[in-house]
């Protein structure tokens, strides 16, 4: 499991939304014109609840437990600009169903492109058979009482795709951004700026009458120089995401973005190598929550229960972290990159206490967590698409402000390491995590002196989290991607600042 | 029970597929657009204490269609709808997407896509269906338990076949298409004895079908791995003589590959440049080859993203940079022969296929004495790298990687409790210090135990 692509937080990206005085170029259209006269998924315009219920009947009528149905299309568009040319427009479209079965707690997936009834059913079967279950076979008690009312998540946003920023705006607001990196800059090879847009519509059926549709809507957008002189070199990047705000890039204040590139650029290009060891560590708000997204965050799904790799496996309402420490897991704030209305599995969203004053309070669990584990759901059943069976996985997860304020932390450490800007991180089977930093400052006798670079930090979960003794007032989220057993998705990490007391910091 | 066999889409129908593309480019007066089309049909296992855990298959397809526009323009669209109305929404959408092509860097018809391809001994194999990978994964797993008492779960296992087809078109008749079949098989375990932190090992086998895979020897080899780390303890931070697994090298090595990737190289990003042809990159002894054609290579393709055939292509010579690695593109540019090596995109990625590490023929490397099994030197043996995709920097040559390993000293090995490698490549690659004689055959490539000298090492102690 690891998280990636570093983001920058909600809040500053909200904060610059009254900013932006970029003009936007009149129309927006869809990548695709015939958008606006697709039904695509939409039960009251098309057959899809019939059809599904004829085949969850199928399904039950063969004996299995439950059978789920998650159906899809995707509308992406990836752009990249590199100085001050585009230098790639990638368009990319599906669709497809992944049909999952269970019966005594086990469970068959299938996925397929084929949304054909032949292809739904021939995907069915094959889930089935999985589990030694067949149609047609002998006479089933199961009953399938048909659908519930469709749960419309999706219904206000039907416009979102075709509200989106069009080629013309995405194209010129990047070339504007790496333009902008050449006028903040100095020795930079490389200028690049690079912006996705994600649409997705998802339908989920599943025999417990469950019938739910959402839309979502994803956008990332991001600078990256390379900077070199002789041979220093630094690369820095941005990235900045949000969820079901089909306005956001139009109010993207690229000239800041750029500046603080190029700030970050010019302070790593010159900055050594830090000196490995143990120390105690300051790490900053937004993208700092990597340290609990990859620590502790992961090990509270109950995909890890299940597996047996989790140390908190059993240890609810025990204490597991610092008392300093409460964290919350949430699919609610809104515009974050990890919120949802619905999970994967077509449960609203809700806000999940996972850790207070230091007390473990609940685990994340899906569908299949909340079966095999006894867990009950927290609607964090979540999938990179019909590929993947839905698991237990984060939403917008954090670390909640505490008293202190950010200069108290530095003060109380007279020799450490100031992570200002975190990289992407892991955990492993046993606990193990780590992330790289990729700007830091030593502390000196409470104050931040030179920038170092090339740090890792890596440690035990369970031996970390007791040591995360000061929240600072400063609590902030950045956007990321996580990547694990079902796919990567969109999510938001966060923190205030945090004080860990000692950490190994790889380096050189 | 149904195999994976029974339940897969037909395959791709290349002249169909090419009528259609026609008949629809003519209609939108397109002239000249290529097309990548794939489909695969996968069944996976996993098991959890003797119970399936999950099983899972899929049938998938997708296409990508590249247009030039009057202009010279090149677009770009991908889509897994591969009816009539899919092939047509996706020409038409790489179509407006060329509005926006890179006047720059227009790639074209690689000049090989209609060369002879290289034969390649891979007979299709047959699925063994999911019920029977099923079983073979419930004695693999209860074997690996079986193996020792501190061995308590395989959290993350998984058995897997199917079958996958690639086929690349063009409007100048082109035409490329290859089948295949492969397997793989993992187990990761997980091992604590009373008062120790919990430690873990695995291993990996693949195969062109599930009946070809080496079960017992995962088995085995996950077992070794797991048991292996149970003794553990932190390490010292400072230098020390390191020698890399095959396994961790090759990974070391591809996450530097922009060294000699010549898209990398254009774009600025690699430490290398148009100039580094015939400079020194690494230490004498030290040759690489990638090598898509590799008898080992389960996964090998006769062709790029591009239909230029795939070949064995000799990267670094006597530790001299002897060539890049290319598509259409970047070849024309630097005025050389496409090399097999890319993608197919709006933006042409260039990539790695199958690196091949080896001594060069005549040399030695003068401490011949290192050997991983039986030197008595003090030495850090690396297992494996972790993380890669975080503490990789490698438009700046650096890496700073938690790994998995032992301190070796006196010839009795044991685990390193957590600790980081940290260093530049380009210092890697010139401080090489022994390549030793025998080279392993992985799932991702061909390389010896590689010794280095004076690496940076932090540990907790």
């Amino acid at each position: 499991m690891h998280l990636s692509m570093p983001g920058v937080s909600r809040a500053l990206l909200c904060a610059v939304l009254h900013n932006q005085s970029l003009t936007h170029s009149g129309g927006l259209v869809a990548s695709h014109p015939t958008e606006r006269q697709d039904h695509g998924l939409d039960p009251a315009q098309t057959a899809w609840q019939q059809r599904l219920e004829a085949l969850l009947g199928e399904g039950c009528r063969a004996g299995a437990d439950l059978v789920e149905v998650f159906l899809e299309r995707t509308d992406h568009i990836g752009v990249l600009a590199e100085q001050d040319t585009i230098t790639s427009v990638s368009p990319a479209f599906a669709m497809g169903a992944g049909i999952r079965v269970f019966s005594n707690q086990r469970d068959g997936f299938v996925s397929t492109n084929d949304l054909s009834d032949a292809g739904l059913l021939r995907a069915l079967d094959q889930a089935l058979g999985m589990l030694n279950l067949e149609r047609h076979s002998a006479a089933s008690l199961r009953s399938f009482d048909g659908l519930r009312p469709l749960r419309d998540f999706g219904l206000e946003k039907q416009g979102w795709l075709v509200q989106a920023p069009d080629l013309s705006s995405s194209t010129a607001l990047l070339l504007q951004g790496t333009d902008l990196l050449q006028r903040h800059g100095q020795h930079l090879d490389v200028r690049r700026g690079s912006y996705s847009r994600d649409w997705q519509e998802v339908l989920v059926a599943a025999s417990d009458g469950t019938f739910a549709r959402d839309i979502r809507l994803h956008q990332s957008c991001g600078l990256s120089v390379l900077a070199a002189d002789g041979e220093h070199r630094a690369s820095i990047g941005r990235r900045y995401g949000s969820t079901d705000r089909p306005d956001d890039l139009k109010t993207w204040d690229v000239d800041a973005s750029a500046a603080e590139v190029c700030a970050s650029a010019a302070t790593m290009l010159y900055a050594d190598y830090v000196d490995g060891g143990q120390m105690p560590v300051v790490l900053a708000n937004r993208f700092g929550g990597v340290i609990f997204h990859e620590a502790c965050g992961h090990l509270l799904e109950t995909t890890q229960l299940e597996r047996g790799t989790s140390p908190f496996a059993g240890m609810v309402d025990q204490t597991i972290a610092n008392p300093a420490v409460t964290a919350i897991d949430e699919g609610l704030s809104a515009g974050a990159f990890g919120s949802i209305a619905m999970d994967d599995e077509g449960m609203e969203s809700q806000r999940t206490v996972l850790i207070e004053n230091g007390v473990l309070k609940r685990f994340l669990s899906d569908r299949a967590g909340e079966m095999r584990t006894g867990h009950q759901r927290t609607g964090s059943g979540r999938r990179q698409n019909h590929g993947f069976a839905a698991a237990s996985r984060m939403r917008n997860t954090y670390i909640a402000a505490g008293p202190h304020r950010p200069e108290e932390l530095i003060s109380s450490i007279d020799r450490g390491l100031y992570c200002k800007s975190m990289g992407g991180g892991s955990v492993g089977a046993t606990g193990q995590f780590n992330f790289s930093v990729e700007e830091a400052y030593l502390i000196e006798n409470g104050q931040l002196g030179q920038a170092v670079k090339g740090a890792t930090l890596i440690g035990e979960a369970k031996e970390v989290m007791p040591r995360i003794s000061m929240c600072a007032d400063d609590l902030d989220l950045a956007a990321g991607y996580c990547g694990s057993v079902s796919g990567s998705i969109f999510v938001t990490v966060g923190q205030p600042h945090i004080k860990v007391d000692s950490i190994t910091v790889g380096g050189r | 029970m149904s195999g994976t066999n029974s339940t897969a889409p037909q395959a791709l129908n290349v002249s169909d597929l090419r009528d259609q593309l026609d008949g629809m480019a003519h209609r939108e007066g397109i002239h000249k657009w290529d097309l990548g089309a794939s489909r695969s049909s996968n069944a996976t296992v996993q098991v959890d204490r003797g119970e399936a855990k999950q099983l899972k298959a899929s049938q998938r397809s997708s296409i990508t269609v590249r247009v030039w526009n009057d202009a010279g323009l090149v677009g770009i669209t991908s889509t897994t709808d591969l009816s009539p109305s899919g092939l047509e929404r996706a020409l038409i959408g790489a179509r407006d997407a060329s509005q926006f092509g890179n006047a720059n860097d227009i790639p074209g018809f690689s000049p090989l896509a209609m060369a002879p391809t290289p034969e390649l001994n891979r007979p299709l194999q047959p699925a063994l269906g999911i019920q029977k990978l099923l079983s073979t994964l419930k004695q693999a797993e209860k074997d690996l338990l079986g193996q020792h008492q501190a061995i308590e779960t395989v959290p993350y296992n998984g058995l897997s076949e199917g079958s996958s087809e690639r086929i690349y078109l063009n409007s100048d008749g082109a035409v490329r298409q290859v089948q295949r079949t492969q397997a793989s098989l993992y187990l990761y375990a997980r091992a604590e004895e009373m008062g120790r932190k919990p430690r873990s090992g695995g291993a990996i086998r693949v195969a062109l079908g599930s009946e070809g895979l080496d079960v017992q020897g995962c088995v085995d080899e996950a077992a070794q791995r797991t048991l292996s780390h149970l003794n553990y303890q932190p390490i010292d931070t400072g230098r020390y003589l390191v020698c890399f697994t095959p396994e961790a090298f090759l990974d070391l090595l591809g996450a530097f590959s922009s060294l000699m990737n010549a898209r990398a190289i254009l774009d600025g990003v690699s430490l290398s440049d148009a100039d580094s042809i015939g400079s020194r990159l690494a230490v004498p002894f030290l040759s690489l080859h990638d090598n898509g054609l590799h008898p080992g290579h389960v996964g090998a393709a006769p062709f790029d993203g591009e239909g230029t055939p795939t070949q064995r292509l000799r990267l670094i010579h006597n530790g001299q940079l002897e060539s890049f690695l290319h598509s259409e593109a970047t070849a024309r540019h630097f005025g050389v022969k496409p090399t097999g090596h890319a993608g197919l995109g709006a933006k042409v990625s260039v990539g790695p296929d199958w690196f091949e590490v080896s001594t060069s023929e005549g040399t030695t490397s003068g401490t011949t004495h290192l050997h991983h099994s039986t030197s008595l030197d003090t030495f850090v043996l690396i297992e494996s790298l972790n993380a890669l995709h975080a503490g990789v920097k490698a438009s700046q040559g650096s890496f700073s990687l938690p790994f998995d390993g032992w301190l070796v000293r006196d010839g009795e090995k044991l685990s390193v409790e957590s600790a980081t490698v940290a260093g530049d490549i380009r210092q890697v690659l010139s401080g090489i210090v022994h390549l030793e004689p025998d080279a392993k055959v992985t799932h991702q490539g061909v390389s010896p135990h590689v010794w280095v000298d004076g690496l940076a090492i932090t540990g907790e102690a």
